[in-house]
């Protein structure tokens, strides 16, 4: 359980520094430090059971039998990458702190610092690979949000964009490898897959599977070719640079190739492709580096050498490899964020991180410089640090590997690239710090306060002791996930103790670190031969690549998508007729198995109104009001074949769904043109006849063949019919359904419907507050309207006839358990007899007496059938369970009462809000325009006919 | 019947796809209501007809009709209402600011067959 914890911590604290930052910058930081301490304090009680070899297993089956489970593991490799994660995001959390100005926002930063920090501990931590790649997916987009955080500069928006494309593009790789995977394996529990290594080796599937897995490594790792991206996402702030790019998420890649180790490597294709890549990574990035000015960019393309380094490690497929492997991890990690937050401080202080404008700074900032220098040493690997005993180690493995039949490639390859690693370590501490104090800075440097460089100092003493202590410091960590990654207990041979003896690694060490500072001291010329070479910029490749895949998709989309609705209207109908012609000349129709019923003389007579209905709408839609007066015909010759046909409840909320739909066309109306103008050619109107009458054709064929054939396979309706009076305590089943059986389907309903009228009411507003609004303020009635208004009649009439309207209502509703009625019915009546009054005496008479807002309405009616369903919850019985009982008062008769009740209030009071919102915008619609407001709830009122006449005489 | 109830919904339906390739908003959204009519209708008939038969339970009655559908169908029709609120409200307002209910966007160049 504690490992959920761990993982679910930083996503709930994500909400913490939004809640905090009123009470301050340091509360914001304070309380953001403390859901990672939190989360590290859990992780390292777990840490002693970890450390004897126990793996810590936590498991929450979701879709079992889709392999979906919320799985989690802790071993030494999840341990590990857990605690870098954690524990540094510790120091950047204080170092962000100081390092943020006024101007930035903090709770941002620290929202988005926590959402990345949990994707990570998510990755490290999942038993599921699918699992896994959501996280994975999870620190693409956060760490976009963290690159992109100065939204206001283009370069941070276009390096977050490319961030996220080569990455993204990666993890979608990653995907279909990982699936393939696990079709292997036959699980998606990683555990399981990494019992399985013969059988993923010896699948014809293992290559397709392992390259799909190595590009989404390789991009998130910034291997080359991939490896353009890092640079680019220095335009982050620095506390991002030093968390994301240095210690944790450029490591996922590496993380997942030691998880997967023990099942993907060992074959000839692991060794090539991942040797090779980390080789040539190292080599060529530690040579950019040399001749960056950035400070950052030379930090960055440092880190992707040494990713390069690791993956090579790890491509060389041996243990001992493997164990040189997670000791660098931990190395990089700590020397390298150390070296990222001087160069932020620098940058802070001296307000440039170019190399060419500093120098002297050693005199000026000497916290700075000491910490800088101990890490720039350490990667460097001077001995006496801890990047010394990696890279000596890795130096050793490295002399005896053969590569494609030669022994000299990687054993000179190597030291080439610790030879580069030498040079811009010195250079970073050289060139910044020695030589002469200038008097150009853009702004004085000087140290800053002690919460900025405390962090990288803390960071530094890591990387003394361990340097000094190995064995004791991390002996035991780097065992531990060794074994993890080696997948057995079995360890190699290997010390780490900084004397090795003469061996061919110690000569190459001492020629990496004489060769680079030779090269340093010839660094001005090499910069200008570097200069003429160097053509190739991958960033206006990568850009110019995205530029014809967009201009693909340009054309494509304007191709498809040329803004005809009617076209796109037009497909559509076309593409279904065909896929019915399809399956019905493909299939079989069986014979008619039922008798039809008889045909009456009645219903005939309706058939008949429909359809010459129907006819005259197609004939004369362009008179708008004429089509309206038709679809009213239409709708009660519908309400009454409900009716006919056994469905009292259908026609009774059709026949006032009518109503109010009338009601709305005709406030619509009001703004459109009163005429459709006669646009399209005789060949398109015939066209669109045929498909309308083939669609007609199909669909009628349709239901005739369904309704003279039997159910294929018995109905569940039987069911339902049983239990009504028993389990539902109703007669009425059509309304038991609705608010008991599948009242889950009717509270979703509910809550759409409930949205719908929000939607209205949100597009009212802004139209009302824009533009269209002062058009609308500007609008003149084609025609004059109606002379009287209000008529008394009519508002005599609505005034008498409300209360029994509502009356009616009520009796709708409270019948409705058991006779044809119901929450629907009721509200749709309720807001007729509200209607009447809007109509009767205008708008803004009746909404001055309206006591309670419509969307208020809404919200208590949802929210009231939620509690009717949290109830039952509490009552032990799943959401939604109703319990009814039979009560008598004297001298009434006995009357019943059930939870579903409750809940068909909370459908009551959605339906008469999300009508009554609905018809309410409109008619504000009509206000804005200039519809003049009453006082008075008629035109003339009677008793004061005497005044007017008195005036004008 | 069963041949009377078929065919209203196939002319429901031939009337509603003519009229929802229309060129303006307001015969779209008379089409989409009459092809609203037609499926509900069709969602209603997949229980089958039956007259005289309404699915409330009483002692004396001889049968029931396919309550499940008219369930399903009751809040088709509400839902139905919401979905034509949005869209005739929308088409307000486009019209309201474009200042023509012309349903094709760019019609001066899109296709005028």
């Amino acid at each position: 359980m504690t490992l959920f914890l761990i993982v679910l911590l930083p996503f709930v604290g994500a909400l913490v520094p939004a809640l905090t930052i009123r009470a301050g910058r340091d509360v914001c930081a304070a309380a953001t430090g403390l859901i990672s301490v939190t989360a590290l304090g859990l992780l390292l009680a777990q840490a002693p059971a970890v450390m004897q070899g126990e793996v810590v297993h936590a498991r929450l089956d979701w879709l079992p039998w889709l392999g979906l489970n919320a799985n989690f593991f802790l071993d030494g490799l999840g341990l590990l990458f857990a605690g870098l994660i954690l524990g540094i995001g510790v120091l950047i959390i204080l170092y962000a702190r100081f390092y943020l100005s006024k101007t930035d926002s903090m709770a941002h930063f620290y929202t988005y610092l926590l959402l990345f920090q949990g994707a990570m501990v998510g990755i490290v931590l999942s038993d599921n690979i699918l699992m896994l790649l959501i996280f994975w997916e999870l620190t693409s987009l956060s760490s976009f949000l963290l690159i992109g955080y100065w939204r206001h500069l283009p370069e941070g928006r276009q390096g977050a964009r490319m961030a996220l494309a080569v990455t993204g593009m990666g993890g979608l790789a990653m995907i279909g490898g990982m699936l393939i995977l696990g079709d292997i394996a036959g699980s998606y529990d990683i555990s399981v897959i990494l019992e399985n290594r013969d059988a993923i080796q010896a699948s014809p599937l293992y290559v397709p599977a392992l390259l799909l897995i190595l590009l989404g490594c390789f991009t998130k790792s910034a291997q080359f070719p991939f490896h353009f991206w890092l640079p680019h996402a220095m335009a982050a702030p620095t506390p991002v640079s030093a968390y994301l790019h240095s210690a944790t998420m450029v490591k996922a890649g590496l993380f997942l190739m030691a998880r997967l180790w023990p099942v993907l490597s060992g074959t000839e294709i692991w060794f090539y492709l991942v040797a090779t890549t980390g080789l040539v990574t190292m080599v060529v990035a530690a040579l950019i580096a040399l001749f960056k000015d950035d400070l950052k960019g030379l930090l960055a393309f440092s880190t992707v050498s040494h990713l390069g380094f690791i993956t090579m490690l790890l491509g060389f497929g041996t243990p001992i490899a493997a164990v040189v492997a997670v000791f660098h991890i931990i190395n990089h990690a700590t020397f390298k964020c150390a070296l990222f937050m001087p160069a932020g401080i620098i940058d802070h202080e001296a307000h440039t991180r170019d190399i060419k404008r500093l120098g002297g700074l050693r005199r000026l900032m000497p916290v700075t410089f000491v910490i800088a220098a101990i890490a720039s040493l350490s990667m460097a690997g001077v001995p006496l640090l801890n990047g010394f005993i990696s890279k000596e180690m890795m130096l050793e493995e490295a002399s005896h590997t053969v590569w494609l039949g030669s022994d000299l490639f990687v054993p000179v390859l190597a030291p080439v690239g610790a030879l580069f690693s030498v040079a811009y370590s010195f250079r970073y501490i050289g060139h910044v710090f020695f030589g002469p104090v200038r008097t150009d800075y853009p702004a004085k440097p000087h140290d800053p306060g002690f919460g900025m460089w405390i962090a990288p100092a803390f960071l530094v003493t890591l990387v003394v002791l361990i340097g000094v202590a190995s064995d004791a410091m991390v002996g035991d960590l780097v065992a531990t996930t060794s074994r993890a990654v080696i997948g057995s207990s079995e360890l190699p041979y290997y010390s780490l103790k900084i004397w090795h003896g003469v061996t061919p690694a110690l000569f190459m060490s001492i020629i990496a670190i004489v060769g680079g500072l030779v090269l340093l001291s010839a660094h001005r010329p090499l910069e200008r031969l570097w200069r003429a070479i160097s053509v190739f910029e991958a960033k206006a490749v990568f850009d110019a690549v995205v530029e014809s895949i967009a201009a693909v998709g340009r054309r494509l989309t304007d191709g498809l998508h040329d803004g005809s609705m009617s076209r796109y209207a037009g497909v559509f109908f076309v593409t279904v007729l065909a896929a019915g012609g399809l399956a019905y000349f493909g299939g079989a129709v069986g014979a008619p198995t039922r008798d039809p019923l008889p045909i009456a003389v009645v219903p005939a007579i309706g058939w008949l109104l429909l359809v010459i209905c129907t006819g005259c709408m197609i004939a004369y839609h362009r008179n708008r009001f004429l089509a309206l007066v038709l679809m009213g015909v239409i709708g009660v010759i519908v309400s009454i074949g409900f009716a006919y046909l056994s469905a009292p409840d259908l026609a009774l909320t059709q026949l006032s769904v009518e109503v109010v739909t009338i009601i709305l066309l005709l406030l619509a109306l009001n703004f459109l043109p009163r005429e459709t103008p006669r646009e399209s050619s005789q060949g398109k109107r015939l066209r669109d006849a045929a498909i309308g009458v083939v669609g007609g054709l199909g669909v009628g064929g349709l239901v005739y063949l369904m309704l003279m054939s039997d159910f294929a396979q018995p109905t569940i309706s039987a069911f339902h019919l049983e239990n009504s009076k028993t389990g539902g305590g109703g007669t009425n089943v059509v309304n038991v359904i609705l608010v008991d059986f599948r009242s889950f389907d009717t509270f979703g309903e509910i809550i759409v419907l409930g949205i719908a009228a929000l939607v209205i009411y949100a597009v009212t507003e802004t139209v009302l507050r824009g533009e269209t609004g002062r058009r609308l303020a500007r609008w003149m009635p084609p025609e004059p309207g109606a002379g009287d208004r209000h008529p008394l009649m009519m508002v005599v009439a609505t005034r008498v006839m409300m209360p029994i309207a509502i009356m009616v209502g009520v009796f709708i509703f409270l019948r409705g358990h058991n006779e044809p009625g119901g929450g629907f019915i009721a509200g749709l009546i309720v807001a007729i007899a509200l209607v009447m009054q809007y109509m009767a005496s205008g708008f803004a008479w009746a909404e001055a007496r309206q006591r309670f807002p419509y969307h208020r309405m809404i919200a208590a009616g949802v929210l009231i059938a939620a509690l009717t369903g949290i109830g039952a919850m509490i009552a032990g019985r799943p959401f939604l369970t109703s319990a009814f009982g039979y009560f008598q008062i004297p001298p009434m008769e006995e009357f019943e009462l059930a939870t579903a009740m409750a809940f068909d209030v909370g459908v009551f009071l959605t339906v008469v809000g999300a009508v009554m919102l609905s018809l309410e915008s409109l008619s504000r619609i009509a206000r804005h325009a200039g519809e003049t407001v009453n006082l008075e709830p008629m035109d003339v009122m009677p008793e004061e006919t005497e005044t007017p006449e008195k005036e004008t005489q | 019947m069963e041949l009377l109830v078929a065919s209203a919904i196939g002319v429901l339906t031939a009337a509603g796809i003519y009229l929802v390739l229309r060129q303006r908003t307001f015969p779209v959204i008379i089409g989409i209501s009459l092809l609203t009519y037609g499926v509900n209708v069709f969602l209603f008939a997949s229980g089958r007809l039956a007259v005289n038969l309404p699915p409330v339970l009483t002692k004396t009655a001889e049968g029931y009709s396919d309550p499940l559908p008219q369930a399903l169908v009751l809040t088709a029709i509400v839902i139905s209402f919401g979905m034509s609120a949005v869209i005739v409200m929308l088409a307000l307002v486009a019209y309201l600011s474009a200042d023509t209910d012309r349903i094709d966007m760019g019609a001066e160049k899109g296709e005028e067959n």
